[in-house]
């Protein structure tokens, strides 16, 4: 079974790599705000009509 | 400088709409395919209709050529909205969308003449690989490029579903083609025997977890939240969910090779890593699901939500499906039946491709300038007809599969077979008519997608959305 010899380093090579990208993420604050991140998609601006007329209105016309 | 106060939009508008046309092509062959196995004869012994040649079109069209044009429109869209940034290199997206077409058509050709390098979900020849290469290296400099000059300081956790897909696909790829060819159109990979059937399942069902999972689960984190206008119910638990699947992910492959060849503890290793699986699988479906939680009544009136939290239960399904199948005992029943099957399509058509749908459905009309399809009544109707196909497939799938397992294990007092080989195939016989009612129903759907989408888009100019000035940081 030597395929295991390349694709079992492979592996624990990745599981590093992995584990570096996780790191560099936690210091450079990717993980600091866990709450608003979420939010955040929703406050994009992309509602097509949204030049027509003002878009609260719009979005609450549309709910019903 | 002017260009960059819109999104690039036109590549988006490419991928979707071929999304929705190689869904129906795809899913065709599968009808035929499928009939095929009801009337051997049906299309008249002609070579390159015959089924062991279309079977791997059908799987390269809907896998690659919708999902993965699903995923190119998608994840350019999230990560160019999310980012709050045009695509990086224009150009360069345009060659991802122009290559990954040649790619199909130069499939589409290859495939029913014969040339097949033999590799389950790779079975296109060295020259189109090599295209492949070249397609998946602009993608990723198209997809991180655009990363990299993001305004937002956050990367959505969308992006890194969509980024670990991009990577890992690209390191199966070179992996598993390893190929030397011998003419322009035959290639004889550098592995041989178990070793060769080790990679080939060390890539397809890494195959299964980045590109049919993790991409999808890049669409799930952005259009759900998006249609149901609510965050992710747990956004920490989208965090552990991404670093726990993309940690425990790459060992599952051997379980497609119980009682082979291979060593007695690497079935074990995969069988233990698929079990392991069910953790972060059911965190991420139950973080979708529960995005509606105290709007439940959303999804009664929008077919939409219905089609992107039924995949999330499908997706539930099968990941439950799945480990249990690769438990050695219980995999030495389904192995090699029909059970299989079913346990795929359950993925496929409910989780993948009505992930998919739902999100097309969510992205087309806004690349056009209009917030919702031309009929949401048709989207309903899309939904049901799809549902039960799904239902029909599955569970004709199900009831053969255990049916072939039985039969072919059943063994008289004095240690013969009860059953020959022909007669679990007569017993199947029926259960193949539901299952080409079920895929007839599935395609059905994907025509009136189609219908919907041209009375959404014909006459309408294309609109690329500005880029809102920073809101917050």
């Amino acid at each position: 079974m030597d395929i295991l010899y390349l694709l079992i380093p492979l592996s624990v090579v990745l599981v590093f790599l992995i584990g570096f990208v996780f790191w560099l993420a936690l210091r450079t604050g990717q993980f600091d705000d866990l709450e608003g991140a979420g939010f955040r998609i929703l406050l994009d601006d992309d509602d097509p009509q949204a030049k027509a007329d003002p878009p609260r209105h719009k979005a609450e016309t549309e709910m019903k | 400088m002017e260009i960059q106060t819109t999104y690039n939009y036109k590549v988006l508008r490419q991928f979707s709409i071929m999304s929705v046309v190689w869904g129906i092509v795809g899913m065709t062959v599968g009808v035929l395919i499928a009939s095929q196995l009801i009337w051997p004869d049906l299309t008249y012994g002609i070579p390159w209709l015959s089924y062991g040649r279309l079977r791997p079109l059908h799987t390269n069209a809907v896998i690659f050529a919708f999902g993965g044009s699903a995923l190119f429109a998608t994840s350019y869209h999230v990560v160019q909205r999310t980012c709050q940034v045009r695509l990086f290199c224009d150009r360069l997206a345009a060659f991802t969308f122009w290559g990954w077409q040649a790619v199909i058509v130069l499939a589409a050709i290859t495939l029913p003449l014969g040339y097949n390098t033999s590799h389950e979900y790779a079975e296109l020849e060295w020259p189109i690989d090599i295209l492949i290469t070249f397609v998946w290296v602009a993608y990723a400099i198209v997809y991180f490029g655009t990363i990299f000059k993001r305004k937002t300081k956050h990367i959505y956790v969308a992006n890194w579903f969509f980024g670990a897909f991009i990577l890992t696909i690209a390191l199966l790829h070179i992996v598993n083609s390893a190929e030397i060819p011998v003419t322009f159109w035959k290639s004889y990979y550098v592995y041989s025997g178990v070793q060769d059937a080790m990679v080939q399942w060390w890539y397809g069902h890494n195959a299964v977890g980045f590109f049919l999972t993790a991409g999808f689960l890049g669409m799930m984190y952005y259009y759900v939240p998006k249609q149901a206008q609510r965050p992710i119910y747990s956004y920490r638990l989208s965090v552990v969910h991404f670093w726990a699947l993309i940690f425990t992910y790459m060992w599952a492959g051997p379980h497609h090779l119980h009682y082979t060849a291979l060593p007695d503890w690497t079935q074990s290793l995969g069988m233990i890593f698929s079990l392991i699986l069910i953790a972060p699988s059911w965190g991420g479906m139950i973080n979708g699901i529960m995005t509606l939680s105290g709007a439940w009544h959303k999804l009664r009136e929008d077919p939409i939500l219905k089609f992107l939290i039924v995949s999330l239960s499908f997706y539930g399904m099968a990941t439950f499906e799945g480990p249990m199948m690769s438990i050695k005992t219980v995999n030495a029943l389904s192995h090699y039946t029909d059970w299989t099957i079913g346990h795929v399509h359950g993925g496929a058509l409910g989780w993948v491709a009505f992930m998919s749908i739902g999100s097309l459905y969510y992205l087309i009309p806004r690349l056009f300038g209009e917030n919702k399809m031309y009929s949401v009544r048709l989207i309903a109707l899309h939904f049901w007809i799809a549902t039960l196909g799904v239902v029909l497939y599955i569970s004709a799938m199900w009831i053969a599969g255990v049916t072939q397992g039985l039969m072919w294990r059943a063994i008289n007092p004095d240690g013969t077979l009860t059953y020959s080989f022909v007669e679990s195939v007569k017993a199947t016989y029926p259960f193949y008519g539901i299952r080409l009612l079920g895929g007839i129903l599935f395609l059905a759907g994907m025509f009136i997608m189609a219908y919907n989408v041209f009375k959404t888009v014909v006459g309408r100019a294309p609109v690329d959305a500005p880029i809102p000035q920073l809101v917050t940081a």
